[in-house]
């Protein structure tokens, strides 16, 4: 057959995936009750897991190494706390994030291809992740043709992710699906498909400038799809939700709904990552008040 | 990588349980003249609570209670203050929820997070769905002017103690009638907890009336002539004492007994879902539920992926104390069920099925079994035919609609069944197939007080639930 | 001596569509009311019960498989072909002692019983079947399903109230083993070559004539049958078949003291209907 009628054929055939079925699956993992040791590992660990983000146009050089300040030293008070695992910033500010991040072995994510919504042509988005990866940044953050996906032009998105992965080099390379626009679950199992198939080393939910974001039953399907890959081929793929995550609860959540559908292999940093901003502070505050005993308030946590 | 849950359990603070406990007549907690028995917690087989033991001069009580009650107080009010009464419960239910849903986990094993999300939530909603039809019976179809039947007896089972009781109590009082209920002798303490709702509702004395005790008890309350109308859920061996026991008299009799459902995975299925759905279908509440999905009908195109799947999600399942909020499967009901899980379990091996449990660590106090699925399995095995009543699966495979329709139908029991397929057309199909009184279709286990329940054949007869639950409380 | 000796009909049984006699080579006398001959009447033995219960088991899947419309035709068209014999029966009836009047009258009305729930055929899912607005995203709906073989031991009266307790069963896509009235059997028989040339499938309705205290016990044992109607049974017999029939849970409608004449209503036929609930998810 030929790749994109194969293709089309393969993701066509995936099992379907039930909305109300799903979103009562993500519902009740969300009742776990995560408490005392097990609540300071889960917190430190979401910590370790966050892609630090600052994606505006208002970004400024100052604002970036802020951010870079704060992945590479979450709370000034407490050196226990471990570092974020990475920063994430446009393109253009892959330089800055990365003199600030120099020796403190957190790496530099960029957005690429055309973010957020991926409408340009594929000789500017090589373009950008090219300059993104010389500049220095270790994971690209590319977006998928959402239109092309679809309107059923499977081959075209496939060949794009190729494209990109191809422009990475040594770069990590994360797939945003944009679940929010994707609509279905159906289409988000496929797309996470298409995009592994294409050399996703991550796939990821959002960029954060959809609504909705990252949620727990989207990030619950791809979780599914990453599990069944590695049976089908032997290779591992990371996720990353991201967007809508704001609180210690929320961030907890996501590690449940990894520890029970694709498994422990995938709680690292390596694996999982969210992708995430304001929830680092609410990670900060939850682990004092495990620490103290009592509860703390935003006043001392750094604002960056 | 391990992520430790670490202990997570629920409070006992918030329930107070007594030495011992009486009997509920006519709106007092009074002595039984039987021989008291000891209501334990399965988990870990400490003793709860002494509690009486109604004689049959303690049923003739309760029964002329309910009777007094019937014709001097609750047959004569109008429909709206009967309703005011109902809603007044429903509210001090949902006040109350924590208490009981902490008291039900302790008496019956489950685990504290179904006994808070499922049970006592749908307690709540029974008893506000009814409260709204008692002032509105002239509508429901059954004539213009349906009467109460009377006194109802009513005895209920270990497995679901507090929601059974809302589905016989609600549409019960809603109607008109005044109840004797007699709950399991394993598992009355909710009722007797409900027993105090009655009164701080304010509920007029001897419209319900709470008498504990065994089988015994339950014989003796079916067969007293001042019930006008009896309702049973139970097994189908004491279902059928009981329909032989109103034989020629004027009785009503509504029962809701055993199954042994089938869930018809078909090869388009949404596998995780079915999968999930699967494993709701058996697990939840130990499969102590008659309508649990316990025979996998998988199609054979697809039963290889659906075990892999399947024993990997039981691998996740967490087995333990009832009352911490991570448990997925908590304690076996009683040392008896648990016997006979395990006799069955025992026979599907002989029989030449093939066993499977996850590793699963049981706590050595208190009656506990491992999630188990048996492969292999042939519909002439004992476990493909009678009820368990357990956590335990038995899965055979099927090549076309036919068949699956075919294996699922062939067993006397016919309450509820399930159906995975993407494909609209094959639902309505085999839903119309399947004699069975709750057809599942994409998602199993699923309870509310609007949706009719119960059985075809030797499942029982009768139906709890919506429009068509008020018809054995009336008299058209 | 008349010019021309008559030509005697034999009445047999009723059973899948076909008219066998006893397999028990029985037969017993049936007297007009004033104690004179008129026919032998098959006497029916538990295996022919037990052959009943099979064609009517047999035929269950097709007839409730049909259409409610189709079934409401099939009904009607009974209707034509009992309106098209009304001589006949009301010369039947005339033999077991009714007036003429009565008898004619009595005709009349099971053609209009016949009327009556053939008409029912297409409404009663929507009156007894529901949508349910559970809380949930879920549709939910109930719909009135057919019991499955129900056994009928009919009463004295010998066409109406045999139309009355059989229509109502079959309406909604049952199969019947009728017994019929003891003392009055033939008109059953006749009612039975209406069934059989009304496109009524074979089995769908099966007639026995005979002892009602031989025959019913076999019935309300038979583990193949799902449902009872004792509308015919003497009080004293209740209990025991009661009590038989809880054997495999039957579903039993006891004697009502129904007044034949009087308004059928739709007790009859939800008495043999199961409420079926399926459930499924709503999403996209």
């Amino acid at each position: 057959m030929h790749g994109a009628a194969e293709l089309r054929a393969f993701l066509h055939g995936l099992p379907g995936v039930d909305r109300v079925g799903a979103e009562e699956r993500a519902a009740r993992l969300a009742t776990r009750s995560i408490k005392t040791t097990a609540k300071a590992e889960a917190i430190d660990l979401a910590i370790s897991m966050v892609d630090l983000t600052t994606l505006e146009g208002a970004d400024t050089p100052g604002k970036v190494r802020a951010l870079c300040a704060k992945a590479a030293q979450p709370d000034p008070t407490d050196a226990s706390v471990p570092k974020v695992a990475a920063v994430c910033v446009y393109s253009d500010m892959v330089d800055v994030a990365v003199r600030a991040l120099k020796g403190t072995g957190i790496g530099v994510a960029s957005v690429a291809t055309a973010f957020p919504a991926g409408r340009a042509p594929l000789e500017a988005k090589l373009a950008d992740t090219k300059a993104a990866v010389a500049a220095g940044a270790a994971e690209i953050d590319m977006v998928i043709d959402r239109g092309a996906f679809l309107a059923g032009d499977y081959g075209k998105v496939f060949d794009e992710i190729v494209a990109v992965k191809d422009a990475c080099g040594d770069a990590h390379l994360k797939v945003i699906l944009e679940t929010g626009e994707l609509a279905t679950y159906d289409n988000v199992r496929r797309a996470s498909w298409l995009a592994m198939r294409a050399g996703a080393d991550f796939i990821k939910t959002s960029t954060g400038k959809v609504s909705p974001a990252a949620t727990l039953p989207v990030t619950l399907v791809m979780l599914e799809a990453v599990r069944d890959y590695r049976a089908a081929t032997g290779r591992q793929v990371g996720v990353k939700p991201a967007g809508g995550i704001r609180t210690a609860k929320d961030a907890i959540r996501y590690l449940v709904l990894v520890n029970e559908t694709a498994g422990p292999d995938w709680l690292t940093p390596r694996w999982f990552r969210l992708g995430a901003s304001s929830v680092l502070n609410d990670l900060l505050m939850q682990r004092r008040k495990l620490a103290t005993g009592v509860y703390s308030g935003p006043d001392y946590f750094t604002l960056d | 990588m391990v992520f430790e849950y670490a202990p997570a359990p629920e409070s006992r603070a918030v329930v107070d349980i007594r030495a011992s406990y009486g009997l509920f007549v006519n709106g007092e907690f009074t002595d039984g003249h039987g021989e008291p028995f000891k209501s334990i917690n399965p988990a870990d087989e400490s003793v709860l609570a002494d509690i009486a033991c109604a004689d049959e001069g303690d049923v003739d009580r309760a029964v002329k209670a309910a009777r007094a009650a019937f014709d001097k107080v609750w047959g004569p009010m109008p429909g709206r203050e009967r309703a005011k009464y109902l809603y007044r419960i429903a509210r001090i239910i949902q006040e109350r929820s924590r208490e009981l849903a902490v008291l039900e986990s302790i008496d019956n094993g489950k685990p504290i997070r179904e006994s808070r999300d499922v049970d006592v939530p749908l307690v709540a909603a029974w008893f506000f769905y009814y409260a709204g039809w008692a002032d509105k019976l002239p509508y429901a179809g059954f004539g213009p002017d349906p009467k109460p039947v009377g006194v109802a007896g009513q005895v209920i089972p270990w497995n679901f103690p507090l929601l059974m009781l809302a589905w016989k109590i609600a549409p019960a009082l809603a109607c008109g009638n005044t109840v004797v209920l007699k709950p399991a002798e394993t598992t009355p303490l909710t009722a007797l907890l409900f027993a105090d709702i009655c009164r701080q509702a304010e509920l007029p004395p001897g419209v319900v009336n709470i008498i504990t005790g065994a089988g015994e008890t339950g014989r003796m309350l079916v067969a007293h002539e001042g019930i006008d109308k009896v309702a049973f859920t139970g097994s189908t061996e004491v279902g059928r004492q009981i329909a032989r026991t109103l034989a020629g008299t004027d009785k009503k009799l509504t029962l809701e007994l055993g199954g042994k459902a089938a869930n018809i995975v078909y090869e388009d299925a949404a596998l995780d879902q079915a999968v999930e759905g699967v494993v709701n279908g058996i697990f939840f509440n130990q499969g102590h539920v008659c309508c649990a999905g316990s025979r996998l009908l998988v199609q054979e195109s697809v039963a290889d992926e659906v075990l892999e799947r399947l024993k990997a999600r039981m691998a996740t399942l967490r087995v333990g104390d009832p009352l911490d909020k991570n448990t997925d499967v908590g304690a076996i009901n009683s040392a008896a069920q648990l016997a006979k899980i395990k006799e069955l379990s025992e026979a599907g091996e002989q029989e030449g099925a093939e066993r499977w449990s996850p590793p699963c660590e049981l706590p050595s106090q208190g009656f506990w079994f491992a999630p188990t699925v048996f492969t292999g399995v042939a519909q002439s095995h004992r476990i493909a035919r009678e009820e368990i009543f357990g956590p335990v699966l038995s899965v055979l495979t099927f090549r076309t609609p036919d068949e699956a329709v075919t294996k699922a139908n062939n067993t006397p029991y016919g309450l509820s069944a399930g159906i995975w397929t993407e494909k609209g057309s094959q639902i309505l199909w085999t839903a119309q197939k399947l004699r069975a009184g709750v057809v599942w279709a994409n998602t199993f286990n699923k309870f509310d007080p609007a949706s009719p329940f119960g059985g075809y054949k030797e499942s029982g007869f009768g139906r709890e639930g919506g429009r068509h639950g008020l018809e054995a409380y009336l008299n058209a | 001596m008349p010019d021309r000796l008559a030509v005697r009909k034999t009445y047999k049984l009723f059973i899948g569509g076909a008219f066998p006699r006893s397999e028990s080579g029985r037969s017993y006398v049936v007297t007009d009311a004033k104690g004179r001959f008129v026919a032998n009447a098959s006497q029916a033995s538990r295996k022919d019960a037990r052959d009943a219960v099979a064609a009517a088991r047999k035929a269950f899947p097709g007839w409730s498989g049909r259409t409610a419309y189709n079934r409401g035709q099939i009904l009607y068209r009974v209707a034509e072909m009992l309106e098209g014999r009304r001589d006949q029966f009301v010369d039947e009836l005339r033999r077991t002692g009714a007036s003429k009047t009565a008898a004619g009258a009595e005709v009349d009305a099971a053609v209009d019983r016949w009327v009556w729930y053939a008409g029912w055929a297409d409404k009663l899912s929507a009156v007894a079947g529901a949508a349910n607005p559970v809380s949930g995203p879920f549709f939910n709906f109930s719909t009135p399903e057919p019991t499955g073989v129900v056994a009928v031991v009919a009463p004295d009266s010998p066409l109406l109230g045999l139309v009355s307790v059989v229509a109502p069963a079959i309406v909604s896509g049952n199969t019947v083993v009728a017994v019929a009235s003891e003392p009055a059997p033939l008109p059953s028989i006749t009612l039975a070559e209406v069934l059989a040339t009304s496109d009524l499938p074979g089995g769908v309705v099966n007639v026995l004539t005979g002892r009602r205290a031989e025959v019913a016990p076999w019935l309300a044992t038979h583990m193949d049958v799902n449902a009872i109607d004792l509308a015919g049974v003497p009080d004293d017999q209740v209990q025991d078949l009661e009590e038989k029939a809880a054997g495999n849970l039957k579903r039993v409608l006891r004697p009502l003291g129904d007044d034949w004449a009087g308004e059928p209503g739709t007790a009859r036929m939800t008495a043999f209907l199961e409420t079926k609930t399926v459930w499924h998810p709503v999403g996209v």
